[in-house]
């Protein structure tokens, strides 16, 4: 196996995602090779070194500086191409997904997403893919070269190795489609927002909450259980509540005692990012809905009736 | 403007879903629908044109000639015209064979820009556009939670795991819409009474000029080798609120010391 890890960074650090994913190739192959890219990020090479990475690809240039995914392709394919890389791992994320589906795509080769984990057995690459909102388990596999994989948020923790990558700086080369986006603001996380990481209990809403002041329910609930107010993707990009408070891929992993969501479907990026909580309560009126799938309690009603009366009993035996 | 909307139709969100242990495909046997995650590409393309008083609105789906009515309710909401790209050899496509077949219609429409959902309510990709994009050798932002057009440029806010970025594109380009992007309208009476005149094509791989070998099962390079169950979780306690359920929630936290 020659196996490339592409490192994605953020403020000047390799982001956990890829470490994990690094530490995993690592054991699954002694001398994986790593790539990062942007401007300045040689520096990264090191720290790299030390996850487990024997050599490491710099991909040094300003028109890399934004998050973009499309001049990153160009990298790569050039990269796997002419090193002969068979598989290429990334650590899943907006940015390596749209990457990674295009790489595919200009190598011919086979992507599998979602993974949540990966093994050699007889020799071949095999990985395990959740489907149907994690009510299966599937084995999936590759055919031919390079093999492509997304593994799923949080599956791999990083690994110390304390070793020493090989630096080799390589050419960028980009396609004239490829640098067309341009971003003209960049990640900043709108306004200011409860901190939601070290809470107890916390109470979870959703579009199920049919409107923005539904959220004064999950609060005076969380006020009666000491907890604090967490939201999805769905109704903090509507702008129902702040960015801070969002759990799941693309905002806070969290681990309280207990979790109560509340309208919430349980899309698997939401559960990526609560279902290590101690309890889950789901109170949703669609019998059907995911989040059963992983509620340890499922309710199914209207949270409008549930809610409140969750909250009057809470106090009452509070009093 | 000419939109393209690229709309699948997946199993029905009530319905149990499973994939054939025979076929180690997805089981489409059971009642389908429309991606409702589709549903907000489509509301998008049609408010956008009925803000510019004029345009055309594509709906192109690839799926088996069964998924017609999927294909046709994104009419009754409000398309202009459905291509439908449906062939026994498109079986089997992992995403970079279905991008192939996808990228050819594209191509052949033209469109001055693309709107596809946020994911597959069933494969859960959320990958398909980047691949398309790379063939049509065209810019690509996903994730779109909202989406502007002025002076030939697409302008997208999106949330990546760091906060909202702010992304420009030159037209025409392909958007993927987050599904907070706004609310999907239903279709009207009037709606599914007309969507039975409008123009709905058919494709074939040989209507598209894609070599066969390039496509299905064939032309895929990922392969699913087993089934298994997901790991247990452990007992879990299912309330059907008759009225009672914040008692009965009250008594489980209670029982467990949760509160
Ligand atoms: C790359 C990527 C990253 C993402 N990152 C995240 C992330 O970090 N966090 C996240 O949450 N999502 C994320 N998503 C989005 C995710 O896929 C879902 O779209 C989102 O979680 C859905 O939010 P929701 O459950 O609030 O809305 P919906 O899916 O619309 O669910 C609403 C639920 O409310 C129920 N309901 C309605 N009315 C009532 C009522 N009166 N009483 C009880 N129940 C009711 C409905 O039955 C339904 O199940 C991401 C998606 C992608 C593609
Ligand atoms: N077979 C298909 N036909 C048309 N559009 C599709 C198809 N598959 C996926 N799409 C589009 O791509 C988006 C992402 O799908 P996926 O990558 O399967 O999660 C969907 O929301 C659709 O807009």
């Amino acid at each position: 196996m020659r196996t490339l890890v592409y490192l994605e960074d953020h403020e000047g650090e390799l982001v956990r995602g890829s470490l994990g994913v690094l530490a995993k190739a690592a054991q699954l192959d002694g001398g994986v090779a790593a790539v990062v890219c942007g401007p300045g990020v040689a520096s990264l090479a090191a720290d790299a070194g030390r996850h487990g990475a024997a050599r490491v690809y710099v991909a040094d240039d300003p028109a890399l500086a934004a998050p973009l995914p499309q001049p990153r392709v160009d990298v790569l394919a050039r990269l796997v191409g002419e090193q002969g890389f068979d598989t290429v791992l990334f650590g899943a994320s907006v940015l390596t997904a749209d990457i990674a589906a295009a790489l595919a795509v200009r190598l011919g080769a086979g992507l599998n997403w979602d993974l949540v984990d990966l093994e050699r057995r007889d020799g071949a690459l095999v990985g395990r893919r959740p489907a149907l909102q994690d009510s299966v388990y599937a084995d999936v596999g590759w055919k031919g070269e390079a093999r492509l994989a997304l593994v799923r948020s949080g599956t791999y923790e990083p690994a110390e190795t304390g070793g020493e990558a090989e630096v080799v700086e390589i050419p960028v080369e980009l396609e004239d489609f490829s640098t067309r986006a341009v971003m003209v603001e960049r990640a900043h996380a709108e306004s200011e927002g409860p901190s939601i990481e070290d809470a107890d209990v916390i109470v979870a809403g959703g579009r199920g909450l049919g409107k923005p002041e539904g959220f004064s329910l999950l609060e005076d609930l969380a006020k009666a259980l000491g907890g604090a107010v967490a939201a999805t993707r769905a109704v903090v990009d509507a702008g129902w509540y702040p960015y801070a408070a969002q759990v799941g891929q693309t905002g806070k992993t969290v681990a309280p005692r207990l979790y109560i969501a509340c309208g919430i479907s349980g899309a698997i990026q939401h559960k990526v990012g609560m279902q290590a909580s101690g309890t889950i309560v789901a109170i949703n009126k669609d019998p059907n809905a995911p989040i059963f799938e992983y509620a340890d309690v499922g309710v199914v009603g209207d949270l409008h009736q549930i809610v409140p009366r969750l909250t009057e009993l809470v106090k009452a035996r509070g009093a | 403007m000419k939109i393209v909307v690229l709309v699948k139709e997946v199993p029905e969100a009530s319905a149990r879903t499973r994939i054939d242990p025979v076929s180690l495909r997805l089981d489409r046997s059971g009642t389908a629908a429309l991606n409702p995650f589709d549903a907000h590409a489509l509301e998008e393309a049609l408010r956008i044109n009925e803000a510019q008083g004029e345009g055309e609105v594509v709906a192109v789906m690839m799926a088996p000639a069964s998924a017609a009515d999927s294909l046709r309710k994104a009419l009754a909401i409000g398309a202009d015209r459905a291509v439908h790209v449906a062939d026994d050899a498109l079986a089997g496509s992992d995403l970079v064979a279905t991008a192939r077949a996808l990228a050819k219609v594209v191509e052949r429409e033209e469109p001055d820009l693309v709107l596809l959902g946020q994911q597959g309510s069933d494969s859960d990709g959320a990958v398909l556009w980047s691949a398309l994009a790379d063939l049509l050798r065209l810019p690509v932002v996903s994730q779109a939670a909202s989406l502007e057009l002025a002076g030939g440029k697409a302008t997208v806010k999106r949330q990546t795991e760091y906060g909202y970025d702010v992304i420009e594109a030159p037209l025409p380009c392909l958007v993927a819409v987050s599904d907070a992007i706004n609310d999907p309208r239903y279709p009207s009476l009037k709606g599914i009474m007309g969507a039975k005149r409008k123009p709905y094509e058919e494709l074939s791989v040989a209507d598209l000029g894609v070599p066969v070998e390039e496509v299905g099962e064939d032309g895929s390079r990922t392969t699913v080798l087993a089934l298994a169950d997901p790991p247990s979780r452990g007992e879990s306690v299912r309330i059907e609120d008759d009225g009672t359920a914040a008692e009965k929630v009250l008594a489980y936290l209670g029982e467990r010391k949760l509160i």
